[in-house]
C-alpha cells in the first residue's frame, strides 16, 4: 500500500495522476479463513481492522453481498455524538467518538471527522428534565457535554426559530466534540487498511448458507462457492434475522426502513448538527451546502431500501416550524435503509446460540458513530472471547430482563 | 404506500390510516410459564424476508385490531383477515405459495 500524503499528491501531480493504486484488492476466495465477517459496511471492516492490528489475526476475509459501504454505511446522515444515558452506552460511543479524532492518521486516509457540535434541542418540559439528567449522567461518565439554554442555542443556530408555537425551543444538550464524518472514507478507509494487510476483501459473494456439525460453525455457503472458516462474524445490520434463521436462531430484532433526504446546496447557514427529537427531525450542513435531513422510522417491517412517502412529508414539516427557512428550499434526493431495531434500542455484540459464530446488530438507526468502538470491542470479543466494551450488549441481557434502555429520552436515536 | 382493506368495517384505506402492532398469532406465556417459554414469546421475532403476518390497527377509522399478510420484500399485500382468527385462512396461504412457494412461518406453511 503506498501512503497517502502531501508529498504524494505532488509526486503524482508532476506524472499526470499515473501512478496511484487501486485502495484495496479483489481476490478470488480461498478455500478457508481463520475469520469469517459477513458484510462490508463500516462495523464488519473496522471488526476486521481491529483483529488484524489489536491481535494479529489477519487470515480474514470479509464477505460482501453488494458493494461494500453500500449497505446503510453509505446511506446515513452521518452524525457522531456520544451523549448517551446508560453507562455501557456512554463507553461504547465514546471510545467510539475519541477513536473518530485520530482516525484519519491511524488509517492514512481522509474521514472528513468534522467535531462541529451537536445539539438536541429540548422542546418540551419532560425532554429539559430528559437531557439535564443526560448531561448529569455524562458528566459523571467523562462524557464532555452541557444543557444550554435557548439563548445559547440561538447564538450557535441563529437560523433557528425558539418561539413554536407548538415546540418552542426550551433548551438543549449540547455536545461540543461531536459532528459528522464522510461515510464512504471510513468504510474505504477501513478496507484499504485491511487489504493491506492481507486481509480478502470480497464484493459480489452473498452469504446464502451458514454450514455447522455438531453444534459448531465450519463455513458459509455463498454464491461463490462454499468457504470454511474457524470463526464467523455476523455483522450484516437490517439482514441479521435472516442470517440468523440460517444458522438456526432467532433474533430480538425488527428490520425497518429508515429515510433521509438532503436539499439543493446552499450558502453555508448552519455549522452544527442539530436533532429536534419531539418533533423526529434533524439536519446538518454538509460540505457541498446541501442540507442533510432525516427523522423517524417507518411503521413497519421491510426489506426494500425504500420507505414511506408520507414520512418525509412528517420530517420535512416538523422542521418548518423550527427552521422556516427550510419551507423554501428544494429537496434533491431521497434514499432509504433497512435499520435493524432492539426493544431497548441497543445494540447486540454477542456470542451467539451455535458455537464459533458471534454477532454484532441492532445499531438500528445510529450505528454510523459507533463504528471504530464497536470495531474494536467486536475483534476483542471474536479474538478472546469478551470484551469489557461489548459484555453488557450479549444476547442475554434480553433473557435477564438487563435492558440497556436507550429508548427513553428520544425516540430518534441517530 | 401501502394500501391495506381492514376486514372489520370493510374500508380501503392507505398506510396512514392504518398502524402496525407487531408480529400476530403470538402464543402468549404468562406467569407460572418457563424462562425459555417467556423469553422466546416476548423477545425472538420472526422479521421474515419474505412472507410476514402482522397485526394492524385502523386507528384513524374504525379502530378494531386485525391481521395482515405482507411481503416484507416485495411490500405486496397477501390479504387481511379478522385478528380473533387463530391461523392463516386458506386462500391467504395460497396467495402466498403462488408467489412463494415452499414458504414457512413459523409453524405454518
Ligand atoms: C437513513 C439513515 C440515516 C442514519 N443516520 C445515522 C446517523 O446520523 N448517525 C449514526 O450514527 N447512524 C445513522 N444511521 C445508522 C447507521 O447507518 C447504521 O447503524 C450503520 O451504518 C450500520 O453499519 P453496519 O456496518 O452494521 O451495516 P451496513 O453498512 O448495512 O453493512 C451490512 C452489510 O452486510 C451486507 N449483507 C447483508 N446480507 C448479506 C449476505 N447474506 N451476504 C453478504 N453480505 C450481506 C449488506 O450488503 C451490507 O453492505 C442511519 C441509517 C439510515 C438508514
Ligand atoms: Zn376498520
Amino acid at each position: 500500500m503506498k501512503h497517502y500524503s502531501a508529498f504524494a499528491v505532488a509526486r503524482e501531480a508532476l506524472r499526470y495522476h499515473m501512478g496511484w493504486e487501486r485502495a484495496w484488492a479483489s481476490p478470488e476466495p480461498k478455500k478457508k479463513y481463520d475469520v469469517i465477517i459477513v458484510g462490508a459496511g463500516g462495523h464488519g471492516l473496522a471488526t476486521a481492522y481491529y483483529l488484524g492490528k489489536n491481535f494479529g489475526v489477519t487470515n480474514v476475509a470479509v464477505l460482501e453481498k453488494g458493494w461494500l459501504g453500500g449497505g446503510n454505511t453509505g446511506r446515513n446522515t452521518t452524525i457522531i455524538r456520544s451523549n448517551y444515558l446508560q453507562d455501557p452506552s456512554a463507553a461504547i460511543y465514546e471510545k467510539s467518538r475519541s477513536l473518530y479524532e485520530t482516525l484519519s492518521q491511524d488509517l492514512n486516509y481522509n474521514i472528513m471527522f468534522s467535531p462541529r457540535g451537536v445539539i438536541m434541542l429540548a422542546q418540551t418540559e419532560h425532554e429539559v428534565r430528559g437531557y439535564q439528567r443526560t448531561a448529569h449522567a455524562n458528566a459523571l461518565q467523562g462524557v464532555r457535554t452541557e444543557f444550554i439554554s435557548p439563548a445559547r442555542v440561538k447564538e450557535i443556530v441563529p437560523i433557528i426559530n425558539l418561539d413554536g408555537p407548538r415546540y418552542p425551543v426550551l433548551g438543549g444538550l449540547w455536545q461540543a466534540r461531536g459532528g459528522t464524518a464522510r461515510h464512504d472514507a471510513v468504510a474505504w478507509g477501513y478496507a484499504r487498511a485491511c487489504s493491506a494487510m492481507g486481509m480478502h476483501i470480497i464484493q459480489k459473494c452473498e452469504v446464502t448458507g451458514i454450514r455447522r456439525e455438531g453444534g459448531r460453525v465450519t463455513g458459509v455457503t455463498t454464491n461463490r462457492g462454499d468457504i470454511a472458516c474457524d470463526k464467523l462474524g455476523l455483522v450484516v445490520a437490517g439482514h441479521s434475522g435472516h442470517l440468523a434463521d440460517m444458522a438456526g436462531f432467532r433474533l430480538p430484532i425488527e428490520s425497518v426502513a429508515l429515510q433521509a433526504l438532503v436539499s439543493e446546496p446552499i450558502k453555508p447557514c448552519m455549522d452544527c448538527v442539530v436533532m429536534a427529537n419531539t418533533v423526529h427531525g434533524y439536519m446538518s450542513q454538509s460540505d457541498k451546502g446541501e442540507m442533510v435531513i432525516g427523522g423517524g422510522t417507518d411503521g413497519y417491517n421491510n426489506y426494500t431500501q425504500r420507505g414511506s412517502f408520507h414520512h418525509i412529508e412528517e420530517t420535512v414539516r416538523a422542521l418548518i416550524e423550527t427552521f422556516p427557512m427550510v419551507a423554501r428550499l428544494k429537496m434533491l434526493r431521497q434514499w432509504g435503509g433497512i435499520v435493524d431495531v432492539t426493544g431497548d434500542r441497543s445494540p447486540i455484540l454477542s456470542k451467539a446460540p451455535v458455537d464459533g459464530i458471534f454477532i454484532n446488530c441492532g445499531w438500528g438507526t445510529g450505528g454510523f458513530k459507533a463504528i471504530p468502538g464497536s470495531g474494536w470491542g467486536f475483534a476483542e470479543l471474536m479474538a478472546k472471547g469478551h470484551s469489557p466494551l461489548c459484555d453488557e450488549f450479549g444476547l442475554d441481557r434480553f433473557y435477564q430482563g438487563r435492558f440497556i434502555d436507550e429508548s427513553v429520552a428520544a425516540g430518534v436515536a441517530h | 404506500m401501502l394500501i391495506l382493506t381492514c376486514p372489520c368495517c370493510g374500508v380501503t384505506g392507505e398506510e396512514t390510516e392504518f398502524h402496525q402492532g407487531g408480529e400476530a398469532h403470538l402464543k402468549r406465556f404468562g406467569p407460572g410459564s418457563s424462562d425459555d417459554d417467556f423469553h422466546t414469546y416476548m423477545f425472538a421475532k420472526e422479521n421474515p424476508k419474505g412472507a410476514h403476518f402482522e397485526r394492524w390497527r385502523h386507528n384513524n377509522g374504525c379502530g378494531k385490531w386485525f391481521i395482515a399478510a405482507r411481503d416484507t420484500v416485495t411490500l405486496e399485500v397477501y390479504g387481511t383477515y379478522p385478528a380473533q382468527t387463530h391461523e392463516p385462512p386458506q386462500h391467504i396461504r395460497d396467495a402466498i405459495t403462488a408467489r412463494r412457494p415452499g414458504w414457512t412461518w413459523r409453524e405454518f406453511a
